[in-house]
């Protein structure tokens, strides 16, 4: 028999008595995260989201697209939010926006995320004098008036959207490499560790292998926290006036024009208003949930 | 006790003069200035503005000067009682503003900022009055539907942000019911709606670390104990839990104040008040240098105060931590 069909194999070699199976961590947080009611709401909720920003712009119109006679409408059947003062669809508006802010979110969570964990993996794993130096400049940096700082940034070098990225980003990554670094100092302590260097592996091994992997526990958990917490930094920024610029808009844009003409039109500020508010509510219940299933200590070192 | 507070004040002399380097420098290398908008002013009238703010020294010269200026020289902190004029109580000058230049950045704080500290004290007032109590009362009653009310208070606190939470109000309450101004900083009644948006979040906030911060100490063993000792239970989380329960709390005043300051700037858009948030971010628009500076350097010396006094807090709450 030279060709093992693969379902001769398992005949050929089961076991007689069963192996009662282990859950893995991943499996178990799983199955935590399922029992967490709102959790679950604000995952599907999210889902939603995504879904809706990336699908919604084939089903309605552009969200340039302008219809002066109609002016400002209350929401009715063909606009279902109503329109803004130049007669655009309040809905396609939404969308797209919302597009913005979720990308903004995304990405300036991965600036931060890169920094934050290299820099903690770093000073967690080398210890001794070089993490007390880097440590102490975070904490220096913590002191420092980082909205001011933002605010300067966006009002002298032009508001683009790359570098509200990076400005974000940059205020964003201390907690991160605090958290990592915390993690990686005690992780580096156990005796699993040791085993592995008793084996001879190396340091690129034992990081990659034995280290990251537990630490991606708290670094999910933050990072869906840190997502939140970008928007709403954005949506500041936007309202006022420093954040994303016209043509595009985000909710934080949004917001601040239905705020400027909230007396005569309310669904302008309501809606927009609503919208921003359910995802951060959604984002924030994710979050709180894995940080249960995951079992992780919220305490800052 | 008193090396630790001298200890950390010399500490906080080269986080300041990093943030004044790097800001002094930033404005400078930035393209436009100060009298590049508006009407262009002929050529004499620029030559004699460059004299007077000394724009034509050499820029490392203008930045010695320029700290030299900053630097306290004096001690009068009575002089404070009499108009906020720092310059008067510790010789520290701001020079003038580039924007008013009839006006020194000195009067202008002078003005402003007592507006902005009433905002913040209010808020941070309200912010305390409703956190602290929500907090202690979901930790007691862990758990059952008073805990969930609360923690869903404190969530929905989060998640609508100031410039959300500041026009809905002024919507229902201004305009639609007509109990407030919609804005202004007249009488105390326009304190309401500002002081209550810029409290909410922080309310929310402090009511989650409480808490967490109640449940974990509730959960210990001189707790036990204080009941075994027959301690109502009304002693036992007013006096023995809340010393520990409050430390989260402290160690988030000091971030929270510095992030009401600056999270004034929105509240003071919307509400029309004429605080120092606004000016700063108008001062940043203008180009105002000496302005942006002093703004920033008052802000970040008000972030050094807080969390100083938050660290010597902590300490007396949490006897096990001790000036290291």
């Amino acid at each position: 028999m030279l060709s093992l069909s693969p379902q001769s194999l398992p005949q050929t070699i089961a076991p007689s008595v069963a192996i009662e199976k282990g859950n893995s961590l991943w499996k178990d947080a799983w199955q935590r995260l399922k029992k967490n009611r709102l959790a679950v709401a604000g995952g599907i909720f999210v889902i939603f989201l995504f879904l809706l920003y990336f699908f919604g712009p084939f089903f309605c119109q552009h969200y340039e697209d302008q219809n002066l006679d109609l002016g400002a409408s209350s929401p009715s059947l063909n606009h279902l939010l109503g329109t803004d003062t130049l007669g655009r669809d309040l809905l396609a508006r939404l969308i797209y926006g919302g597009r913005i802010s979720l990308t903004v979110g995304l990405i300036a969570t991965c600036v931060a995320l890169l920094i934050g964990v290299t820099y903690g993996a770093i000073a967690g794993f080398a210890g001794g004098k070089i993490d007390t130096v880097m440590m102490r400049i975070v904490d220096i940096m913590y002191a420092l008036p980082f909205t001011i700082f933002v605010i300067l940034l966006m009002v002298f070098f032009g508001r683009n959207i790359f570098l509200l990225f990076f400005a974000i980003g940059a205020v964003e990554w201390l907690t991160m490499a605090r958290i990592v670094r915390g993690q990686v100092l005690s992780i580096k302590k156990m005796e699993f560790i040791e085993a592995a260097r008793a084996l001879g592996f190396g340091n690129r091994r034992i990081i990659f292998r034995h280290i990251i992997p537990n630490v991606l526990g708290p670094v999910i958990v933050y990072t869906t926290l840190t997502i939140p917490s970008v928007m709403l930094l954005e949506a500041f920024l936007s309202f006022l006036g420093l954040g994303v610029q016209r043509p595009m808009s985000s909710l934080g844009t949004l917001i601040k024009d239905g705020a400027d003409s909230m007396e005569e039109y309310w669904w302008l500020l309501m809606y927009p208003a609503a919208f921003f508010s359910l995802t951060l509510v959604s984002l924030n219940f994710l979050g709180d949930g894995l940080r249960d299933a995951l079992d992780v200590r919220t305490s800052k070192d | 006790m008193l090396r630790f507070i001298a200890r950390r004040l010399l500490e906080a002399i080269p986080v300041m003069l990093i943030i004044i380097t790097g800001t002094f420098f930033m404005q400078r290398f930035v393209p436009g200035g100060p009298f590049t908008a508006e009407k262009a002013v002929t050529p004499e009238v620029l030559r004699n503005l460059q004299a007077y703010y000394h724009l034509n020294d050499p820029l490392w010269k203008q930045y010695l000067d320029y700290v030299y200026d900053l630097c306290p020289k004096k001690f009068h902190p009575l002089e404070l009682t009499h108009g906020l004029d720092l310059k008067a109580a510790f010789g520290i000058d701001f020079r003038p503003s580039f924007k008013y230049p009839n006006r020194t950045v000195n009067e202008i704080i002078a003005d402003k900022l007592p507006v902005s500290l009433e905002l913040g004290a209010w808020s941070l007032l309200v912010a305390l009055c409703f956190g602290l109590p929500l907090g202690i009362l979901a930790a007691v009653k862990r758990n059952s539907w008073l805990d969930y009310l609360c923690s869903s208070l404190a969530m929905s606190g989060i998640c609508v942000p100031t410039f959300v939470l500041g026009p809905l109000l002024v919507l229902f309450f201004a305009i639609y019911l007509g109990w407030f101004n919609a804005s202004g900083w007249y009488s105390p009644i326009d304190r309401v709606l500002p002081c209550l948006t810029l409290g909410n979040f922080y309310a929310a906030y402090i009511a989650r670390l409480t808490r967490g911060g109640m449940i974990e100490v509730l959960n210990q063993d001189y707790i036990r104990t204080a009941r075994a000792k027959g301690a109502t239970e009304f002693r036992v989380v007013m006096k023995h839990a809340v010393r520990g329960g409050l430390l989260p709390v402290v160690s988030f005043l000091g971030p929270a104040i510095a992030g009401i300051l600056t999270g004034s700037f929105v509240i003071e858009t919307i509400f029309q008040i004429p605080g120092l948030g606004r000016e700063f971010v108008n001062s940043a628009f203008n180009r105002d240098y000496t302005m942006v500076l002093g703004t920033v350097i008052l802000y970040a010396g008000f972030i050094v105060i807080f969390n100083l006094i938050v660290d010597v807090v902590q300490v007396w709450l949490n006897p096990k931590l001790k000036f290291d």
